[in-house]
């Protein structure tokens, strides 16, 4: 007798966040790039179309970053120019797009101002072809001017920026809505507060299609399992009708990976660990391999090698038998 | 918890008399009111008055869409009024109702399956309503099997266990609730379930303390669905408490909002 499968029938669907605009569109992109979309759980195409794959960002610093060794040694000195170095991932490493993380406007670091900050995304606006996102340093103070004035100087680019967190929502909210930018809604961890937050950005009239939810995620070995059962629940909210956890996901998985111990110390002190400059990849690649069937949609990376080897896990996995 | 509002029905005098001189505005006004309330679907009944149901039926389905979007649960025992509706209808509608009748299951099945419906069985048949659980949920085999056998996916199909009125027959207040629970297991997946709420507490005082009380024990047990007032604030946020506390939807701080606005 045949066996039949049964399939899941989902009463809903992930929404769709449009990444960057053309020239056709108000913007000067060579390419705008639409997430999200899933009509099943990731990549399980025989119960839903899962339209649009997972992208993958590549991580560029407006200041040289203090990173560990097998980054700086793999990138090399582009790390010294945010320019060339966007330029390099774009058409060396395969970048998706870029995750500018505006580092250098830390009042503690070089202290950038807005218009020198604003300026580096122009610059790399004007030297890639491929769709933004800009996030600041993480100053709740200063990210409000930096980002406010950042978003009035892209206007029309369709950036994703970023972070809006419950209790610091507004004004990212506001700089988005009059620029046409979308918004990376954070929570730390915790599917009530990504729901609420969600919830108070769309009351401010953002639509629902211009919010990229940041859950926060580990590195491997470091509760990745935590952020996995968060976004998988997120996700099954989702499908079954919940529109206020219905949008794409994004995780900053370099960020994550390389705060591993297992990612950064030297063979050195672990001469048991294997060589470094594999290890620091893998570790990275693992971590987003991990998350992508978790349903990331957009990974924030480093490594070249763990970006190359995700490139090719989500080929993989958008194969339809 | 799927909310459907009980508001238009030819059972209340404004919409009785409305649907007799083709007045649209008490139709739209309640349509309109309910939405704002929280309800996902509108339940649609000419009423006994009515003397053309199929025409009746016709009209009210196209007055309503005309101001509100929401899907619409059309409520007959004229079935060829409800074909008559379904026709007109812009979403999937949802046919109220069919007993566990042969003659009955066979008019009602596959017209739903044709136009995409979905059906509320009640557990009765010719002899009547069951006093207790066990033979309430036999009749709802018997819907379950119908389901099978005219293609009806399981989950279109919502069970009404068939409440009374407190004050008159006590002791099936309880029965229901078990039959709603019994009901879940008949199928994998199971059938949906629903009451017609506000029968729980006909012809008593303080009506919604009862209805509302009612609906948090019937969800525990697993209802799906109530035919109910909808703008009776108390009884929405109860639902909406109820779905959190069940753990079916993800809370958030505003989790009563969202229980209207989605």
């Amino acid at each position: 007798m045949a066996v039949q499968l049964l399939k899941e029938r989902y009463a809903s669907e992930v929404g769709t966040v449009v990444l960057g605009a053309t020239k056709e569109q108000g913007g000067t992109r060579s390419v705008s790039l639409t997430v999200g979309g899933e009509k099943a759980l990731p990549f399980q195409h025989y119960e839903g179309e899962i339209p649009n794959r997972p992208l993958v960002a590549m991580e560029v610093t407006d200041v040289e970053p203090n990173w560990p060794a097998p980054l700086k040694e793999v990138l090399g000195d582009v790390v010294k120019d945010p320019v060339a170095w966007a330029k390099k991932c774009v058409e060396e490493w395969g970048a998706d797009l870029i995750y500018v993380k505006l580092d250098g406007a830390d009042p503690d670091g070089a202290n950038k101002s807005p218009e020198e900050c604003a300026k580096t995304v122009k610059d790399i606006l004007a030297a890639v072809g491929v769709p933004l996102i800009v996030v600041g340093s993480g100053d709740v103070e200063k990210d409000h001017e930096v980002m406010v004035k950042v978003a009035e100087e892209a206007a029309g680019e369709k950036l994703l920026l970023g972070v809006a967190e419950q209790e610091n929502y507004k004004s990212l909210v506001a700089a988005c809505l009059g620029n046409g930018h979308s918004i990376i809604a954070r929570s730390p961890l915790d599917i009530n507060i990504c729901k609420q937050l969600n919830i108070l950005i769309t009351e401010m009239n953002m639509p629902a299609d211009r919010i990229v939810i940041d859950p926060m995620i580990a590195g491997l070995g470091y509760g990745i399992e935590y952020g996995y059962s968060i976004m998988e629940r997120g996700r099954m909210g989702a499908l079954q009708g919940d529109k206020m956890l219905a949008m794409p996901l994004i995780c900053t998985v370099g960020f994550e990976a390389w705060r591993a111990k297992e990612a950064w110390a030297s063979e050195n002190d672990f001469p048991g660990w294997g060589p470094q400059n594999e290890r620091g990849p893998a570790w990275e690649a693992m971590t987003a391999g991990a998350l992508v069937q978790a349903g990331a949609d957009i990974l924030c990376m480093r490594h070249p090698a763990a970006v190359k080897a995700v490139k090719k896990n989500i080929d993989q996995l958008m194969e339809r038998k | 918890m799927i909310i459907i509002g009980e508001r238009i029905n030819g059972m209340f005098k404004d919409i009785g008399q409305a649907v007799k001189e083709r007045d649209p505005k008490p139709l739209q006004e309640w349509a309109i009111k309910q939405k704002e309330g929280g309800a996902h679907y509108l339940d649609i009944n000419t009423g006994p008055a009515c003397e053309d149901r199929v025409a009746g039926m016709k009209w009210m389905v196209e007055v309503v869409q005309e101001v509100c979007d929401l899907p619409l649960v059309l409520d007959s025992t004229n079935y060829d009024a409800i074909e008559a509706g379904l026709e007109l209808c812009k979403k999937p509608a949802m046919i109220n109702s069919c007993p566990a009748e042969r003659p009955k299951i066979e008019r009602v099945f596959p017209m739903a399956v044709k136009h995409n419906a979905k059906v509320i069985g009640l557990t009765m048949n010719e002899k009547g309503i069951p006093k207790n659980a066990e033979n309430r949920v036999a009749l709802a085999m018997e819907l379950v099997a119908a389901a099978d056998e005219f293609g009806l996916p399981m989950e279109d199909l919502f069970i009404d266990p068939l409440i009374l009125p407190v004050n008159v027959a006590q002791d099936h207040v309880p029965e229901v609730l078990e039959a709603i629970r019994q009901v879940k297991f008949l199928a994998d997946p199971a059938p949906k379930t629903v009451l017609g709420l506000s029968n729980v507490s006909q012809k008593s005082p303080d009506r919604p303390l009862l209805n509302r009380t009612y609906l948090a024990m019937a969800m525990a047990c697993g209802l799906d669905a109530a035919i109910a007032d909808a703008n009776d604030d108390a009884l929405m946020e109860t639902a909406a408490s109820a779905e959190v506390l069940l753990n079916q939807s993800i809370y958030c701080d505003s989790y009563v909002k969202v229980f209207r606005t989605r």
